[in-house]
């Protein structure tokens, strides 16, 4: 029998939790859960080499080990520090570390404009959750923006480099998962900006992906792109027997009625995917009966996916028939049968973006099938 | 006159020809060494001297040295940052330039220390004549038997390669220069690993500035308590100081860390004094990334005491009232220099030069170089210079290498040093922009108590 391993006692936020030696305080903090967990906008537990880029996840080492306890003279990137054995951690306990996040959201949001209310990635945008926790409402940058043109990358992916925070995560995925490499960054400092190698774009087996690890809206997939918001979108778990091998076929349908608006891969609680899927899923399978639905997909109460989104209701028990002996209710008038505003022959999934009185006009022009 | 141990050849025409360093003494601490002592020996030496890093951060080099791994079957490297790209800072050029010898010899002693079979001389991309110069001199140490397989009959293999860089400042961070070495873009990594467990190539890896090779000659050659008994406390041995702005004598100077800053400003055997008897304003002593330092602090600490020439009495009083030796490169301010346009250039310069990695060091230098142009063409506002604090705040320890620390001290050090003069130019923007400063008075020592913490 192999020795047991000798788990690391750590301190996060006066919480305690044992993990394996070479965990990072990210991944420790991620154990415990909650209000715990530092942000992190670069790094991605599925990319080798990602992290420490944006600076979100500091936090605090006020006490570096049992062995050594001298606490680590700087903010350490979490993501990217592993824990010691008796190490202390002061996250969100920590006014230096807010403090810190704050200034960061500060600089993010000099050249990322929050534009919500436009962007295609609102309401799944971990720049724009982590604005709203740790932004001000005011910037105090007065100067002229960098702006860029809408660059399509392929077919299939647009790229709109105005919105990108530079985490290279979609470097580290083209160069990772697929088998050519044709787009970094360009430039540096605050010059920097993702593009492709002259004239080339990105066309490989797996290079949707980008747009999934994608944290902001700067890559966005063309096929879905301005056609519905997420949050009028409800997520199904699906799958399908992929002939990729390197795909896992397991996926999210972003459906509404029995229309597939786009599919994604399946994101963890910390919005990364738990498994990359190949193009052909993502872009090419649109109908349902290309899947095999599992069910809804469980979404956190918190996100503004969850709108409308109910997973687990139990309906009331109806109770009319028994408070009237057993007698049904009389219905005096169908409103329905009277009035002009309901029109079952209108099929609102055929409607492009939420429905609106003018899909309802009898006089004058109908609705756009 | 001060003793010399690095440029005290450096008067010999022809120098920097094999046979001249060879003819003046030249090799004989490389002999020492592969000939007389161990590896351990030598790192003993080097610790005995107490020689600081040269290159600005000041890290005792034989504890860095004894840091590297040992892992069997797994190769080390030495490289020498050669990527002097600091504004104000040009010693090391002179030393490649007139006596690469000493260099070499310093890399061949170093890397027998370290077991060390190959070593790169990562060298500054707009330094485009000192490659040839130091392949030459590699070329004639190969072909007098100093390099290459079983060097002087000692069993010890070394090759020594150039790399030139494409002229980026923050590859001489020394993560950013193996990425670059590696052939990567010249991003810094991460740290940890250290390089010293996994740098060039995953393998350990140690990365020394120039000077800081080179002195290990004279270390050998005098022998390590020797060269500590040169200087004062902890800042032993000499230093190159590259000397620049407005004085009467620019240029590089060797000097042993005991003198004085205003001996060093002001003797004829260093900088000479100011040019047309003007008044001293500032000095930046140590490249353009440590903080400035007003003249009423310059000579004596806020304690009192004389300001020397060394790690300890630079930085004394923290940065509230100290600064830092850094890679010694001394730029001097007279009274009509303005501080927000010297402020302006060195943020100008950061921005230029930051990676863009981390958000802060991208966003963070940019912002900073705009506030502070529209502060010094008279465009500015009185909130702009809390703001300018605030950005640097922010920027500073919290970026993934020390260039955002760079970009940062010298704009915190001039707001609080010079925060007048900063208001001057917001409240006097015509006056500002045709440079008719009147701000004279800044050369006259201020009392210390009068400099805000």
């Amino acid at each position: 029998m192999a020795d047991e391993q000798k788990l690391f006692k750590v301190k996060i936020d006066n919480i305690t939790v044992e993990v394996a030696p070479g965990t990072t305080i990210l991944n420790a903090a991620r154990l415990i859960g909650g209000d715990v967990v530092p942000p992190a906008m670069c790094y991605y537990s599925k990319l080798e080499g990602s992290g420490g880029k944006c600076r979100t996840c500091l936090v605090k080492v006020t006490k570096g080990s049992e062995a050594d306890p001298r606490p680590m003279p700087k903010l350490v990137a979490s993501c990217r520090t592993t824990v010691m054995d008796g190490m202390e951690v002061a996250n969100i306990t920590s006014p230096e570390v807010v403090d810190a996040r704050k200034s960061i959201v500060e600089f993010l949001l000099i050249n990322h404009p929050l534009d919500c209310p436009v962007c295609d990635q609102a309401g799944e945008c971990h720049l724009q959750d982590l604005s709203y926790e740790h932004g001000v409402s005011a910037t105090r940058y007065e100067f002229k923006r960098r702006t860029f043109d809408k660059v399509d990358l392929g077919d299939k992916i647009k790229l709109h480099m105005t919105r990108c925070i530079l985490c290279y995560r979609c470097v580290f995925t083209a160069d990772q998962l697929t088998e050519k490499r044709e787009h970094g960054i360009l430039g540096r400092g605050d010059h920097s900006e993702i593009s492709t190698y002259i004239e080339k774009n990105l066309d490989n087996d797996f290079i949707g992906n980008v747009i999934d690890v994608c944290p902001v809206g700067a890559l966005t997939d063309k096929t879905f792109r301005f056609k519905n918001r997420v949050w009028f979108l409800k997520p199904m778990d699906a799958h399908r027997n992929c002939e990729n091998p390197k795909c896992c076929g397991k996926t999210v349908l972003w459906m509404r009625g029995d229309e597939v608006f786009r599919v994604t891969a399946r994101k963890d609680q910390y919005g990364e995917v738990e498994a990359y899927i190949c193009d052909t899923c993502r872009f090419e399978k649109k109908e349902a009966s290309d899947w095999v639905i599992e069910g809804p997909r469980k979404i956190d109460r918190h996100s503004v996916i969850s709108q409308g989104h109910y997973v687990g209701t139990v309906k009331p028990e109806e109770t009319i028939v028994k408070v009237m002996d057993g007698r049904a209710p009389k219905l005096l008038m169908d409103i329905h049968s009277v009035s002009e505003v309901n029109r079952p022959e209108i099929d609102l999934s055929k409607i492009e973006g939420p429905a609106h009185s003018d899909d309802f006009k009898t006089n004058g022009v109908q609705h756009q099938q | 006159m001060g003793r010399k141990l690095l440029l005290d050849k450096a008067h010999i025409p022809g120098i920097r020809y094999y046979d001249t360093y060879r003819g003046n003494g030249g090799y004989a601490a490389a002999e020492k060494a592969l000939k007389g002592m161990t590896p351990d020996q030598v790192l003993d030496e080097v610790k005995k001297s107490g020689l600081r890093g040269r290159g600005g951060a000041g890290f005792p080099t034989g504890m860095k040295w004894s840091f590297i791994a040992k892992p069997e079957g797994v190769p080390r490297y030495l490289v020498c940052n050669a990527d002097e790209s600091e504004p104000g800072t040009f010693k090391d050029r002179y030393l490649m330039e007139f006596i690469p010898h000493i260099l070499i010899e310093g890399l061949i002693i170093s890397s027998y220390t370290l077991g060390a079979n190959t070593c790169y001389i990562y060298i500054r991309g707009e330094y485009a004549w000192i490659p040839e110069i130091l392949e030459e001199a590699i070329a004639d140490a190969k072909k007098n038997g100093w390099l290459g397989k079983n060097i002087q009959g000692s069993g010890f293999d070394l090759e020594i390669y150039v790399q030139r860089g494409a002229g980026a400042y923050i590859c001489g961070e020394e993560t950013a220069l193996i990425e670059s070495l590696e052939g990567k873009r010249g991003n810094p990594r991460i740290k940890p690993p250290f390089p010293a467990v996994k740098g060039l190539w995953q393998s350990p890896t140690v990365v020394n500035n120039v000077e800081t090779l080179a002195a290990v000659v004279p270390i050998l050659n005098i022998g390590g308590e020797e060269y500590a008994k040169i200087g004062i406390g902890k800042s032993t041995g000499t230093k190159l100081i590259s000397a620049c702005g407005n004085i009467n004598k620019p240029g590089v100077y060797e000097i042993e860390m005991n003198i004085s800053v205003e001996e060093f400003i002001y003797s004829e055997e260093y900088c000479g004094g100011i040019p047309n008897g003007k008044r001293l304003k500032a000095c930046i002593p140590g490249g353009s990334s440590v903080p400035i330092l007003p003249a009423n602090l310059l000579f004596k600490t806020a304690k009192g005491d004389t300001r020397m020439m060394t790690y300890e009495s630079l930085s004394d009083g923290g940065f509230a009232t100290g600064t830092m030796m850094g890679s010694g490169g001394f730029i001097v301010l007279d009274e009509d220099q303005c501080v927000v346009k010297n402020t302006l250039t060195f943020a100008r310069f950061y921005r230029h030069e930051s990676c863009g990695q981390c958000s802060p060091c991208r966003e963070g230098t940019g912002w900073m170089e705009k506030v502070l142009k529209n502060i010094e063409t008279g465009k500015g506002k009185m909130s702009d210079i809390d703001l300018l604090w605030d950005i640097q705040r922010k920027i500073e320890g919290n970026t993934i290498c020390p260039l955002g620390d760079a970009a940062a001290w010298p704009v915190a050090a001039a707001i609080r040093h010079f925060r007048d003069e900063f208001e001057w130019h917001i409240t006097h923007p015509e006056e500002a922009q045709v440079r008719n400063f009147g701000l004279a008075h800044y050369a006259d020592p201020l009392p210390v108590a009068a400099v805000p913490a």
